[in-house]
């Protein structure tokens, strides 16, 4: 990993600590903020120590994120983040993971996409996952989840 | 003897069919390579909610027990431990299923994971209420710093970096005083009304353990199928029997080492599974087979990694210290019931306590017959492509966040916990001590401002916290085992050096 990365990575920890220790000194009642003071403290002392090492070139610690990693984890990654963050609830739990789960299955899968069979499993598979899934959730253990479109 | 009154318990119909279901799930999940045993249990305390705390500690316990042991599957057959515990089982284990050997590798797995499990558990029964009445001392001040020790040991031992490893722990403590304090009620660190409540610890265990495994999935591409399965032939489970016996030393070394091991807070099955496997070849009259399938590097590091299981929650139990992080998940699953471990434990739910304990000595027997059994059908599970895995842990860690209160605000904290921590471990730090922050740092800060009023009343703060020998012991162990990752962090960067400029 380079050093840049590792600066990066050093100095937002440092930052969130140094912004903890603030709220943490700063906020009334004092008492309410006894224990966050001492943890802040040590966070700020901890996370300084790290980001000098790593300004000074001496981390050594973490595989840091390469370009191709990045590349292959941001199509998931924006699907999770658009299913976890509106599809789950605009849509209901079942449809959006069903969409989900079927849009990062062709993304992922290493089988060919130009067969209509590969399609056909793809289908399949997530159908009897969200099959199971609602068998779990709303049959078995009668969790209501969000339900707005189909079901 | 108290644990024989509570043995019926567990032969309850309902208890004994999510018994079954553990023990069968937690083989087929641990053979699934990337799926941990800690991220299996936390995916399955939703699945708890529903059921009584003991029915539902059964099903975590037998999970656990099963899903260490079920890595061995595709350590021998795939050479990918299942877990972190089967690392060392991959050495001679895929040499033995190369040379043809693979069923009698995986019975002589899961016979050598069964004997040492059993003598775990056996010494979790008996040591659990000695320590547990031992706990009965303990004041505020010394409930603190066992919640500091707790996160400074597997903080210190548990990472790469004893300064990140601590530095994840803070976090940790930080994340836990997120939410509304207890004594004044103020609010504190809310910048968003999905934490009004704090953060949720079942949310969080999911979103920490499971999501970096889904990013990590993510990460590796389309090039993630399920691996090359090697063929199990048939193998007689007595002839496997009769090699185990026939070799004493690796499983004695394998159970005492790994036992002794569990019982050290932080050290793990990794640990456990490697050191008995080098004493085994130190001490073995045949040291020039290992590593080339000798059956006594399988028998070694299975009898240990599974010997650990019983021992590291001996500290969770006794004195709410989780000895390993699936230990901390755990202690997710009691909190969520209601049921705090500690000194108490024993007194105040002895059924509850108990009848989980005797359900991981009976869940041992059962994960072997059924690991006997259905490894090859575990071993066809781990078959199944990643991209699949990674959607499946996805909705899965959906659906249990939204779960645990039926709040949406749950699911968002997952997903950035999750996110957050797969960034974080790719700059080193790591999940087990961040958990143990969040779930140690509300005992720590009632303790603590409990033990100030006390101290305020009495002999003053620093007095209080600082003097006792308890207190002085505790502080040593922190400053210890700090003291003792630091030289070895040292040590092992000079080597690295050292053999760099050597090459």
């Amino acid at each position: 990993m380079n050093q840049s990365q590792h600066i990066f990575g050093s100095g937002v920890v440092f930052a969130v600590g140094v912004w903890v220790a603030w709220i943490s000194y700063t906020q009334a009642p004092a008492e309410a903020f006894l224990f966050p003071r001492l943890i802040a403290s040590v966070f700020v002392v901890l996370a300084g120590w790290t980001f000098g090492k790593a300004v000074l070139g001496l981390s050594k610690v973490g595989a840091g994120i390469s370009r191709s990693l990045c590349l292959n984890m941001l199509p998931g990654l924006a699907v999770m983040l658009i299913y976890v963050f509106w599809a789950a609830k605009a849509l209901g739990f079942y449809t959006a993971t069903a969409i989900a789960f079927f849009i990062l299955l062709s993304l992922y899968d290493p089988a060919p996409h130009s067969e209509t069979r590969t399609w056909v499993k793809r289908a399949l598979i997530t159908a009897c996952f969200v099959a199971v899934m609602y068998g779990l959730f709303a049959l078995l253990l009668s969790v209501y989840t969000p339900r707005e479109i189909l079901f | 003897m108290d644990f024989i009154f509570y043995f019926g318990d567990v032969f309850s119909p309902l208890s004994f069919l999510l018994l079954l279901g553990g023990t069968v799930g937690g083989l087929i999940l641990g053979a699934t390579p990337g799926l941990s045993p800690t991220m299996a249990v936390a995916l399955l305390i939703p699945f708890t909610f529903h059921l009584e705390a003991v029915q539902g500690l059964i099903l975590l316990g037998a999970a656990y027990t099963s899903t260490v042991a079920g890595g061995a599957v595709s350590a021998i057959l795939l050479k990918i431990p299942g877990a972190p515990a089967n690392i060392a089982t991959t050495l001679d284990g895929h040499q033995m299923a190369k040379q043809g050997q693979g069923a009698k590798a995986l019975q002589l797995s899961f016979l050598a994971s069964a004997v040492g499990g059993i003598f775990g558990v056996l010494l979790l029964i008996f040591l659990t209420p000695l320590l547990a009445e031992w706990a009965l001392a303990f004041g505020p001040s010394h409930l603190f710093w066992l919640a500091i020790l707790g996160v400074t040991v597997i903080g210190s031992l548990d990472s790469a970096s004893v300064v990140k490893g601590l530095l994840s722990g803070c976090i940790g403590l930080w994340l836990a005083t997120i939410g509304f304090d207890d004594i004044m009620g103020a609010q504190r660190f809310i910048f968003h009304p999905s934490l009004g409540g704090g953060i949720n610890i079942i949310a969080a265990l999911i979103g920490l353990f499971a999501i970096p495994q889904v990013l990590t999935m993510f990460a590796k591409g389309r090039r993630s199928a399920g691996a090359e399965v090697i063929e199990v032939q048939k193998h007689s489970v007595l002839d496997a029997t009769r090699e185990l016996l026939r070799r004493p030393l690796a499983l004695g070394i394998g159970t005492i080492t790994g036992s002794i091991i569990g019982l050290i807070p932080g050290v793990g099955g990794q640990i456990a599974g490697l050191v008995a496997y080098d004493q085994t070849k130190k001490f073995s009259s045949e040291k020039e087979k290992f590593g080339k399938g000798h059956s006594e590097g399988v028998i070694a590091a299975e009898a240990a990694n599974n010997a650990m299981v019983g021992p590291s929650l001996v500290p969770l139990l006794t004195l709410s210290i989780p000895g390993s992080p699936t230990a901390a998940v755990l202690l997710g699953g009691l909190l969520i019931h209601g049921i705090f471990p500690g000194s108490d434990l024993f007194d105040n739910h002895p059924d509850v306590a108990w009848t989980f304990i005797n359900s991981m000595l009976v869940g041992q027997v059962l994960m072997c017959l059924f690991g006997l059994y259905v490894a090859g059908l575990a071993a066809r599970v781990a078959q199944v492509p990643q991209s699949v895995m990674a959607a499946i842990v996805l909705a899965l860690s959906v659906f249990g966040a939204y779960s645990v209160q039926s709040s949406m605000g749950d699911v968002y904290v997952m997903a950035c916990l999750g996110i957050g921590m797969y960034f974080l471990e790719r700059f080193g730090f790591s999940a087990a001590p961040l958990v143990l922050g969040l779930i140690l740092g509300p005992i720590a800060e009632s303790n603590f401002i409990q033990g100030g009023m006390i101290a305020d009343a009495t002999i003053g703060k620093a007095s209080y916290f600082l003097s006792g020998g308890l207190n002085i012991f505790l502080i040593s162990v922190v400053v210890a085992s700090i003291a003792y990752s630091g030289w070895m962090e040292l040590r092992s960067r000079r080597y690295t050096t050292k053999e760099e400029a050597q090459a």
